[in-house]
This record gives C-alpha cells, structure tokens and sequence, in this order.
C-alpha cells in the first residue's frame, strides 16, 4: 500500500460536485434504509436521494458515507479509490472525516470493486469487550438481488433469504463464514449497486 | 432547511452530528443482538427518567413520513406519553397516533403492544438500567468481561436462589433474556409477561438508556429466551379474569378504581388494544363502566 496522498487543497471547492441538497431529511432517509437493510439482511433497498457521486465511488456508496462518516469515523478507500483526487477532496469536504493508510483504524473502508481480493483479517472487528468497534465494509457489486443466489439464516431472517450480490472475488464467501465465526467480533458487511444496498451483519450466515 | 417552521430547532431537536452517532451506535446494536453499545448521551429538555434515551433513539431514525405512537404503561394518555408525544410533534411535525397498527415508530416506557407489531414497525423502549448484571456486580469492567466471555452464572445463581426462597423465581419486571444465544439483556421495567412478545417479533426493537449512555437492539426473527431452569420452567404472569370492559383474556390487566366507594375492576393495560376490541363489539363484565 502506498500512503494516500494529500488532496489539492487550494483547487476551489466550487468544482466539487456537491452532497446532499437536502441534508437533514437525506440523511435521515439513507440511514433509515440502512438500518433495515441490517435489520433483514439480504433485503435489497433503494437510497432513495439524488448525489453526485465522485469518479468510481457508487452513488449509494457516496451516499452512505454521508450520511454517516464524519471527523469521529476514520475512511479507508483502496489503492483505486485513493489515487483519484477528486474522491478524496469530495469526501474530506462534505464529510470531514479523515481517510486513513491504516484498514485497521477504519470504520467505513470502501473498496472499488469486489473481485479483488479483501482481505478481512487487515480490518478491526472490535475486542470481546467492546466489538462495536470494528469496521464496515462497503462493496460495489454489478447484481443485487433479493430472492435468489446464496441461501442466508440468522438474526432478521424468519426461516432463511436469497440474495445474489456479484461478482465478487472467489473468496469473499470464505471470508464471509471466518469472520462470522469471530461473533461477536466481527466486520459488517454493505452491498451497493448503483442507487441499491443490501446488507451483511456479522450475524448472518451464508451458504452458497 | 428542514427545521419546522419557527421552532428554532433542528428537525427532531438533535443536531446532526449528534444522530450520525447515535445512527452508527444503532447500526452497531443491530449487527450484535442484545450488547449494550456505549454512546455519548445528549442532554434533551426533559429529566432523565422521563425516557432521555428512547427519546434521543426516536429522534435519531424518525423521518417526516413516520407515524408515531408513545406509550407509557400500556396507556398513551399518561403525562410521560403526552409530554413526548408533543415533544416530536413540536420538533418533527410527523403525524402520530394511538391505533398499534398505524404506527410505523412506537416509543414504550413498559409494555409491548398486546397486538402483534409487523414488519417495518420499530419499537422503541426507554431503559433506566440497560447493565442485567448490575444489581450482582456493580462495576462496569467487571460487568464487561462477563459479557466478553459469556459468563453468566451469577445471574443463574441468583434466580436460583428466588426459587429457594419463594419457591418460584419472584422476579416479574426486568426479566433477564437470552439474545440469539449469546448476550444477556435487560429488557428494560417491561413485565415478564410480555417477554415471549420479543421472542422472533416481526419488529426491529431498538433500546436506549440516556443516564447509562447505552443502545442495544433486538432485530426482527431473533430469538429472545427467558432465563430458566429445567425444573423451574418460565412462566408468565396469569390473571385469574378476563377485561371487565372487553373481555379480552391472555392480555395484561390493570386493577383501576372505579369510584370514590372504592369499587375497583380489572382492565387491559394495552388502551388501545381495549378501545379497538370494544369498537368491534366486544364486552367484558363491566362493559359499560367508565374507567
Ligand atoms: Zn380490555
């Protein structure tokens, strides 16, 4: 990893492309559909409000990380994401949140696609005492769907749910099951597509 | 902005810094069934006690299109309920009601709705003490490292010694539970009786503690166990009669006077759950009496 450069800071901010217009009702409605899609995983929900998003980073990705990131929530972004200037004046701008080297100091990490291999082990998943502090992971996906693909049980599911999310690295599903057997540690898993999110607790198990 | 007008403040009173935090204690709460995440309570305009940390969850998630509904007891027409009933309709403007089915967000003191909540519905709970080992232990890395490692025998010993003493476990609020199978929690003064209505509700349950700076969450499906005993199975509360003025029995009853010669009857402590049976034709014993 090579260490993320420090962003322009005398272009003028008037060519970023702006956040949410409507900061207080957006944010509030991005979260709400975040917290469902937590509390069912494998729901598939839309962020229902307009971003610009900056270079590669998702609109439903942009939208999360302002909604919620800010100067007390450290953002990683990978190699992809972190060589485009424009994202990073974007997010430092409108969200104030620094965006750190360390995956193990993130609390969001954003990554530009989920082919490449993840390595989860790299990110905190909290102590015994206090597992609320690990990371969350979001990942851009080209197909989000609910009702088929991998079969999901656990905490928000009444019998079991499908989602299909992909492509993703071959072993992201590995990863998925290690980390779940670290509960209640444990790293929390966002799809994003386009303006859709699904969400993976650490709770949920996955079979393929 | 998006403030109601001239109320000077922001929507639902917190500034947003302050519900990104608690959005992502939520978030946190939601992904650990039943641990008590820490969060940097706020003052609000109103005593602790009088559901700061419910109030401040509320605040958090509701949106202009919810519907709310407060409850205190089983009643939305207590002063805690009214005062913060009017408290979100001042700083939200969001409609609110007393009918279970037509709320989206339902903010309680004690009781579960005797109605089954749906999908989509969150229900709030104000907590005085969130920490189900405090009473036995009463400092917080103690408490903390019997959560870390699972170690709840304390509390075992404990109900196990109400049993010795009484002959059944006495405790009848406050009853500790099993979450997923992994963390103990407090469910808040709520009466044992409604325990099972947590078990695999199809409602996000979301808790909060503003004196104890604590969230903690119960997602929908989730299996939520009373402690027990084999020989000494749990158990709900019976009442001996059905409402006397709906005559609905297997729901939590409410002894209320009735005049000023003392005569007394049992009601549903879910109000609205009696206003809606009785709207259907429903009568109890004292069907037509006034409580
Ligand atoms: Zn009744």
């Amino acid at each position: 990893m090579r260490d993320t450069k420090m962003a322009d800071l005398s272009t003028p901010t008037s060519i970023l492309s702006p956040g949410l217009p409507e900061a207080v009702r957006e944010a509030q409605s991005v979260f709400r559909s975040l917290m469902m899609a937590l509390a069912r995983p494998g729901t598939v929900r839309r962020i229902a409000v307009p971003v610009q998003s900056p270079g590669n980073l998702s609109p439903a990705a942009t939208a999360i990380a302002l909604a919620l990131c800010d100067f007390e929530t450290p953002i990683w972004l990978d190699e992809d994401l972190s060589s485009d200037e424009a994202i990073l004046r974007y997010l430092r701008f409108h969200t104030g949140a620094p965006v750190t080297p360390d995956r193990g100091k993130a609390h969001f990490a954003f990554v530009s696609s989920g082919t490449q291999m993840i390595d989860f082990d790299a990110f905190s998943p909290g102590t015994l005492e206090y597992p609320d502090r690990s990371a969350t992971l979001v990942v851009p996906v080209d197909e989000l769907e609910e009702g088929r693909g991998w079969r999901l049980t656990g905490p928000g599911i009444a019998s079991e749910s499908r989602l299909l999310a992909g492509p993703l690295h071959p072993g992201f599903v590995t990863a998925l099951a290690e980390n779940r057997l670290l509960f209640p540690r444990g790293i929390d898993v966002v799809f994003v597509s386009g303006d859709r999110i699904a969400a993976l607790p650490r709770t949920t198990a996955v079979e393929v | 902005m998006n403030a109601p007008a001239a109320s000077g403040y922001n929507f639902a009173y917190l500034d947003e810094q302050t519900k990104r935090m608690i959005r992502r204690a939520i978030l946190k709460a939601i992904a650990i069934p039943g641990y008590q995440v820490p969060f940097a309570s706020r003052e609000m305009p109103m005593p602790y006690g009088w559901g700061t940390g419910g109030v401040q969850v509320t605040a958090s998630i509701i949106g202009e299109d919810d519907v709310l509904k407060v409850i205190d007891q089983g009643s939305d027409d207590t002063t805690n309920a009214v005062s913060i009933r009017k408290f979100f309709e001042k700083t939200t403007g969001v409609a609110t009601t007393t009918a279970t089915g037509e709320a989206t967000i339902i903010q309680t003191r004690h009781r579960i709705p005797e109605a089954p909540l749906t999908e989509g519905q969150v229900l709030v709970y104000q907590v005085p003490i969130p920490e189900p080992l405090r009473f036995l232990e009463p400092r917080e890395t103690e408490t903390r490292t019997m959560h870390a490692l699972e170690e709840y025998g304390l509390m075992h010993v404990k109900l196990y010694e109400d049993i010795a003493r009484h002959g059944h476990i006495a405790t009848s609020y406050d009853y500790p539970v099993m979450v997923a199978g992994r963390y103990l929690m407090d469910p808040s003064p709520t009466p044992k009786f409604d325990n099972p209505k947590m078990h695999r509700s199809a409602a996000l349950q979301l808790f909060g503690a503003g004196r104890e700076k604590r969230i903690y969450a119960i997602p929908p499906y989730t299996d939520v166990v009373s402690l027990d005993f084999e020989d000494h199975p749990f158990e709900v509360n019976r009442f001996d009669t059905p409402c006397a003025l709906c005559g609905a029995s297997g729901v939590y009853l409410d002894e209320v006077v009735l005049d000023d010669r003392g005569r007394r009857m049992f009601v549903c402590s879910d109000t609205d759950h009696c206003e809606t049976r009785r709207a259907d034709g429903h009568r109890g014993a004292d069907g037509d009496a006034t409580p």
